[in-house]
């Protein structure tokens, strides 16, 4: 067991599947000689050399297009957009190109390789650097999209991707780069498409991600002592794949359910997650399902504004504690 | 069923048949094509709905018939088929409007309603409830979905009980409420002593209080239900299983192995216990039912739900068509079945459905029992262990035997008691030669 930061998890996961496998490959802006923009990377150059680390010209078209080739004809890239936001630079080699090549060529390529990126606000960063952009990349048929909360899930989902035969988009918080946490030893690898019960309880079910995660933790903790609400919170991890067996598993046992979404509201994941349960749970149901987001609105720039408009531990308790009429 | 001339496009009231690819006498499978036909519009290869035997053609190839036109008739091989000759169209001669002006696709020749279960495809988009639980609105008041399922379940009148959730709605613990209120109430429903009667019996003894979890409480309602709604009967038998006992070795003993040595199958008594069952039912297909309240559903797979005892409860994963498998075959379904369900990973179309179950408790050391049937089933067969006993041989002397005893629960409903007996009979057929049942 060792202390890391979410931040150095990311070093060692990309590390850790480096030294695993010669066919890995790492490039983007700033990401070797810099050691990333938020320090993610830091080392890696000098441990696996110039040849696998690669710092690219600011053109994300050119990163994810080098990497979609690099997939095709063998080796497993791993590609950084600095900020998720400017996916929507790149979106065409999301949305058309590399998760699309094996269903047209029905198998006879295929695009392993994973897309990182800081996803998410709280930094201050303004409305063009502060997106949670999960919801753009569930949308795509063709894509897995994971999104840790930990520094351990960071290891083991960031290798699950590394070894995922599809295109993967692995959506690093930048709020969390800081936080701390117990990382076991020796090799980490969690499977994609499995969401974790993170606490148990038996009166609402709150889904959560990323950064979203320990608000909702500690929100069920406030929930539980000052208002006898016992919630249990599962830290979704994949949208694509979804594990909605844990998710509907735990709504027939608690009977009612939250989401705790960054995203925008409308179109957000927990929408889907919402209609699922509508759809396989509908009479296990015993009140509406509540999303709790960020409104359909830029994210500001300023601190107040911006505390104001992503969903904040006490917004989390003042709706679960309304809807439950407790 | 007719076979009628399909609308291919809204304004277009005749097709030409170009080619028949079956002619009168063939067999024809859902799915395949039957003609081309071709209008001033498009051509296009149109599929049969439903399998049969195409018993006549009556538009040529070459012909011009009019929209909804009997082109031709398929046979469910049962006899009842043709509409009478002659070859009038159906439908009026102006074409019916098509159903939704985006149907370009053939306007299908009417679809018989599926009477099996519901397949779950990716475009199934409706996933209404197989039930209903009642109206939303009570009185004025809304009330929860659990709420509603609840209620109904327990036959909670909810007109009068009070919503306790937000702007009055009825919720789930109401429900609950009342249902407790009931059952000490009415003298009728006073089955049991309450939580606080039990406790105050055993106030003075320690003990541990086990909440119920979903599988306990589904397991506790459903054989309540079962052990009071249908009408059991039992029959048991002993069966002699020296025959078996030897196949078993001979098959485990040739089974081939992998390069560490390990053997590709290891088959169970239980294993042959599933094929036998399964090939029981085939034989007597009137006991291969179900009971679906106001009808019986027959089938034609033998479908064998097997209970596996899983930490908290047990859950009875199917194995499909266990008639059609090899015995390696069903020795690895069970395997990878039982594992995931000791995980709780199974998924509901693994573990529904079935048109009948085997329960075996020989394994510890259980000689003979009587099992509750899981409805709908309508049989439940309950197995012991083997045993070695000394039995009467043919010219009167003594000598061991490996026997077996079984009990077949039966839902009076569906199977009488001489079906059961034929049913065991031919299980028993089965297991004492299984040799002529598997050549």
């Amino acid at each position: 067991m060792a202390e890391l930061t979410y931040r150095d998890a990311v070093t060692r996961g990309i590390a850790q599947e480096m030294k695993r496998d010669p066919d890995v490959v790492f490039l983007g802006e700033d990401i070797a000689a810099a050691g990333g923009v938020f320090k993610t990377t830091v080392g890696l150059l000098e441990e696996f050399g110039p040849l696998r680390v690669r710092d690219t010209p600011i053109s994300e078209q050119a990163i994810l297009g080098a990497a979609m080739g690099a997939a095709m004809t063998g080796l497993k890239p791993i590609a950084e957009i600095m900020f998720s936001d400017f996916i929507a630079v790149c979106f065409n080699y999301l949305a058309n190109e590399f998760s699309k090549h094996r269903y047209i060529s029905n198998g006879q390529t295929k695009c392993p390789l994973v897309v990182r990126t800081a996803n998410g606000g709280g930094a201050r960063f303004g409305a063009q650097h502060s997106q949670s952009v999960e919801n753009w990349c569930m949308m795509i048929p063709g894509l897995k999209v994971v999104a840790p909360s930990s520094p351990t899930d960071v290891v083991g989902l960031l290798a699950a991707s590394v070894r995922d035969p599809d295109p993967v988009i692995f959506l690093e918080h930048k709020s969390l780069y800081p936080i701390k946490g117990e990382v076991p030893d020796g090799e980490i690898v969690d499977t994609i498409g499995t969401a974790k019960i993170l606490r148990s309880g038996r009166d609402a079910t709150i889904t959560a991600l990323a950064l979203m995660v320990p608000r909702a933790l500690e929100a069920a903790e406030k929930l539980k002592e000052e208002h006898g609400i016992d919630c249990e919170v599962i830290d979704v991890r994949s949208l694509v794949p979804l594990d909605t067996q844990t998710i509907l598993g735990s709504v027939g046992r608690t009977h009612r359910l939250f989401t705790v979404e960054e995203n925008p509201r409308l179109c957000g994941w927990g929408a889907e997650i919402v209609s699922i349960v509508a759809d396989e749970a509908f009479y296990d149901l015993d009140g509406p399902p509540v999303r709790i987001t960020t409104p359909h609105l830029p994210l500001p720039a300023s601190d107040v504004l911006e505390d104001a408009t992503i969903p904040s531990v006490d917004r989390i308790v003042d709706r679960v504690k309304r809807s439950l009429n407790a | 069923m007719d076979v009628l001339m399909p609308q291919l496009g809204e304004t277009v009231a005749e097709g030409k048949i170009t080619e028949w690819f079956k002619q009168p006498g063939d067999a024809v499978k859902a799915g395949e094509n039957l003609f081309i036909i071709e209008t001033d519009k498009v051509s296009m290869e149109i599929q049969a709905v439903a399998a049969g035997t195409l018993a006549e053609i009556r538009v040529q190839a070459g012909e011009v018939a009019p929209v909804g036109t009997v082109v031709a008739v398929i046979s469910d091989g049962k006899g009842g088929t043709a509409s009478p000759q002659p070859a009038t169209p159906a439908a009026p001669a102006a074409p019916k409007p098509a159903p939704k002006p985006a149907a370009a696709a053939p306007a299908p020749v009417p679809t018989p309603r599926p009477s099996g279960p519901v397949q779950l495809d990716p475009y199934f988009e409706v996933r209404t409830p197989e039930r209903n639980f009642g109206p939303a609105q009570i009185g004025g008041r809304a009330v929860t979905p659990l709420a509603r399922r609840l209620a109904a379940e327990a036959g909670i009148d909810l007109s009068r009980v009070k919503g306790s959730g937000p702007h009055g709605r009825i919720v789930a613990a109401d429900v609950q409420q009342a249902g407790a209120g009931a059952r000490t109430a009415g003298p009728a429903l006073a089955a049991g002593p309450s939580t606080e009667q039990v406790k105050a019996l055993y106030r003075d003894v320690p003990y541990e209080e086990v909440p119920l979890d979903g599988m306990r409480k589904t397991i506790a309602t459903r054989l309540v239900q079962a052990k009071q709604t249908i009408p059991h009967f039992y029959l048991t038998v002993d069966l002699d299983i020296g025959q078996l006992l030897k196949l078993r070795e001979e098959a485990n003993a040739s089974a081939p192995r992998d390069k560490d040595g390990n053997p590709a199958f290891k088959l169970s008594v239980n294993d042959f216990v599933i094929k036998a069952w399964a090939a029981a039912l085939q034989r007597v297909p009137a006991a291969n039912a179900v009971w679906a309240e106001d009808r019986i559903l027959r089938f034609q797979r033998a479908d064998v739900a097997v209970a596996v005892a899983i930490d908290g409860g047990l859950i009875t994963p199917v194995i499909r068509a266990a008639d059609t498998k090899r015995l390696s075959a069903i020795s690895a379904e069970m395997k990878d079945l039982a594992a995931r369900a000791r995980d709780r990973k199974l998924k509901p179309d693994e573990y529904q459905g079935g048109s009948s179950a085997i329960s075996n408790l020989g394994m510890y050391g259980v000689r003979e029992f009587s099992a509750i049937i899981n409805p709908p089933h309508a049989t439940i067969l309950a197995v012991g262990g083997a045993r070695r006993q000394a039995v009467e041989t043919k010219d009167g002397g003594i000598a061991f035997a490996s026997l077996m005893t079984v009990t077949l629960s039966c839902d009076h409903r569906v199977v009488d008691g001489a079906l059961g007996a034929e049913l065991l009979a031919a299980f028993r057929e089965i297991v004492e030669k299984p040799i002529a049942a598997l050549v």
